[in-house]
């Protein structure tokens, strides 16, 4: 079973002549984690306010809950947590006092929202310094505010813009732990970000956007498998071989690539390690080295990015 | 096509928070200061010229406000020239500050509209406002009890609440002016400047230009004496677009109960009337009730200019 929880079609925001976003259609669907990945700039964030109904769009249609963000963006924001990129707290009012100003925006009851202050400041590790003042605090600091105010609010929504962006590794591994945990809680989170490798480990799909425009929708394998051919690539070292020719014809691969030397590189469909040591080894080469990975997200970005620049359409590719 | 849920959602929240804030802030302190400052002195400057001179007068009271002592201009006077600049230093970064400190995206994803937080961040202000100047009367009878040993009567007490209305419309003005500026602007530098100037001009260059604007449109033809009275209008015209004006008049009109009309008057308009006799409150009332609307309309209509353009502005910047 599954509920769609956002959902947008011909999603469409000019800025004068210029389009930001380009009738892009989304569903995100309950309980998945959904990252929208993309170069700065490839129209995100802007795509991220107007499921907030915080900017209006041009054209084309949102739900986000089965509610209306431009009509009726109080039921939408009651309902969804939202953390901008690089959050800023007033910096005179202490950690806890910028969190019950938000929370009485919200609407929580006072002695409700002071339970849930408490609670969402430990979960988030900044208990020992509730009361600090928050211009003392560090950019990672103020992140893992930004997600207790969303942990506050406690949405069925959570929406994070580049909640990464430019923190440290200890940081952000901290972060994902953060945002793994609040899927367990059954919450539906939405994340933008540039960081591939950190979107591959926890998102459950991802959108490629590129110039306004959602390229690619889909699992990282799923991805792999359309822009790279193969979701796996297998690195052969062998000397005294025509790798290509003696490849041809295997079932299941895509693709076979020299790299340098006696190195290629081999997209396949499944783990064919046997069959390649086999052909190898019969047309009198010598195998020296076979590495296999999956294929990650880094891979299918840059080549993605990489055929878009050169005209290829993605259609022609998978 | 129309939204849903009240705009009135989290006003309040967002005033209360606003007006704790500018409580708090040095910046306010550091105004308020200046403006105690400059009260003490023309109270003290007033009282001495009272003990000497007026020991007769009816409305003693109201003489605290208005008796200047050279070199101190009087208590009304420094009140119209630094009540903007108290305004101003509330609200010139209420907006753009936002921006700058990026709070506003954090803000505006709370279940609340736009216009929440501006008015919000208006009524924040006017809030703190009323509260400075309700001190600053109570601390001026205190003192004038204190020093001149007499309780204010009854119609001053009526005299002094009216005049405090007519302050909290005339800094009205100059709160919106500035939250207008913090709107247009991005920088908070750029509206602080641009609100400095516009008080400049209006409480210092303004009665500078208005004769010279008035002979321009109507020039005084000697020959012709109803020339004379056409360009005094005009005159009186122009300098009423400040708002400095305004207030002044205002102040006249309610703190020297002798006071019976603004500007030009024929003899034949003064016939009957007992020189210098004050009329009773209703009265002046009405005299300066022209000049209360007008501050309330000017202060309405910047108001609304800053919520259309921040109603049409994008979060991002």
């Amino acid at each position: 079973m599954s509920t769609v929880v956002i959902e947008a079609a011909g999603l469409t925001k000019r800025y004068g002549k210029s389009v930001a976003v380009d009738g892009i259609d989304l569903a995100v669907e309950k309980g998945e984690v959904f990252g929208l990945l993309g170069p700065n700039g490839s129209g995100k964030t802007t795509t991220i306010l107007m499921l907030l109904g915080l900017t209006e769009p041009s054209g084309g249609q949102v739900r986000v809950l089965g509610y209306d963000p431009l009509r009726q963006p109080l039921e939408v924001k009651r309902r969804v947590g939202y953390l901008p990129d690089s959050v800023g707290f007033y910096d005179h009012l202490s950690a806890r006092e910028n969190l019950a100003y938000s929370a009485r925006l919200a609407g929580i009851p006072a002695a409700e929202a002071r339970k849930r202050i408490e609670a969402a400041l430990v979960r988030v590790g900044l208990g020992a310094v509730a009361d600090r003042r928050t211009n003392t605090f560090s950019h990672g600091m103020r992140q893992r505010l930004g997600l207790a105010e969303v942990l506050i609010k406690q949405p069925e929504v959570a929406i994070l813009d580049e909640p990464t962006n430019g923190l440290d590794p200890q940081a952000t591994q901290e972060l994902l732990t953060l945002i793994g945990e609040l899927r367990r809680d059954g919450i539906t989170i939405l994340l933008s970000s540039h960081l591939l490798g950190l979107v591959q480990t926890i998102c459950d799909r991802v959108a490629l956007f590129r110039k306004g425009r959602i390229g690619l929708v889909g699992t990282v394998s799923d991805l792999a498998r359309q822009v790279l051919g193969g979701a796996y690539v297998v690195e052969v070292e062998a000397e005294g071989v025509d790798l290509k020719a003696a490849l041809a014809g295997v079932e299941g691969i895509v693709a076979v690539t020299p790299v340098n030397g006696s190195m290629s590189r081999v997209d396949a469909h499944q783990d064919l390690r046997p069959e390649i040591a086999r052909r190898v080894i019969s047309a009198g080469g010598a195998l020296r080295n076979m590495a296999i990975r999956r294929a990650g997200l880094d891979e299918v970005y840059v080549r993605y990015f990489e055929q878009a620049e050169s005209g290829k359409e993605v259609a022609n590719a998978a | 096509m129309r939204r849903e849920g009240s705009p009135f959602t989290g006003l309040a929240t967002v005033a209360l928070k606003e007006a704790a804030d500018h409580l708090s802030s040095v910046r306010m302190h550091l105004v308020m200061l200046l403006v105690l400052l400059t009260a003490a002195g023309s109270i003290y400057g007033a009282i001495g010229q009272i003990k000497n001179t007026v020991a007769s007068d009816p409305f003693l009271f109201l003489r605290l406000f208005t008796t200047a002592q050279d070199p101190l201009p009087s208590f009304v006077f420094f009140l119209g020239f630094l009540l903007p600049l108290v305004s101003i230093a509330l609200a010139f970064d209420s907006i753009n500050g936002e921006y700058g400190r990026r709070t506003m995206s954090r803000i505006l994803a709370q279940p609340i509209y736009r216009d929440a937080v501006l008015t919000g961040k208006f009524l924040g202000g006017l809030i703190v406002l009323a509260i400075c100047l309700i001190t600053l009367w109570l601390l001026m009878t205190g003192l004038g009890i204190l020093l001149l040993g007499l309780p204010p009567s009854g119609e001053e007490v009526l005299r002094g609440i009216a005049f405090l209305i007519a302050s909290l419309a005339y800094a009205g003005v100059w709160l919106a002016v500035a939250l207008l500026f913090s709107t247009i602007f991005r920088s908070p530098a750029t509206s602080a400047l641009a609100a400095l100037t516009l008080w400049l001009l209006f409480s210092i260059f303004w009665t500078m230009l208005t004769p010279l604007l008035a002979n321009g449109i109507s020039p005084v033809d000697p020959l012709d004496p109803m020339t004379q009275v056409a360009n005094l209008n005009w005159n009186e015209a122009i300098s009423r677009i400040s708002p400095n004006t305004l207030y002044a008049e205002m102040t006249q009109g309610l703190l020297n109960p002798g006071t019976r009309s603004f500007g030009v008057i024929f003899m034949s308009q003064l016939e009957g009337a007992l020189m210098g006799a004050p009329l009773p409150f209703s009265q002046s009332a009405l005299l300066i009730w022209p000049q209360l609307a007008g501050l309330v309309a000017i202060m309405l209509v910047i108001f609304t200019i800053a919520y259309v353009s921040f109603q049409r502005q994008e979060i991002r910047a």
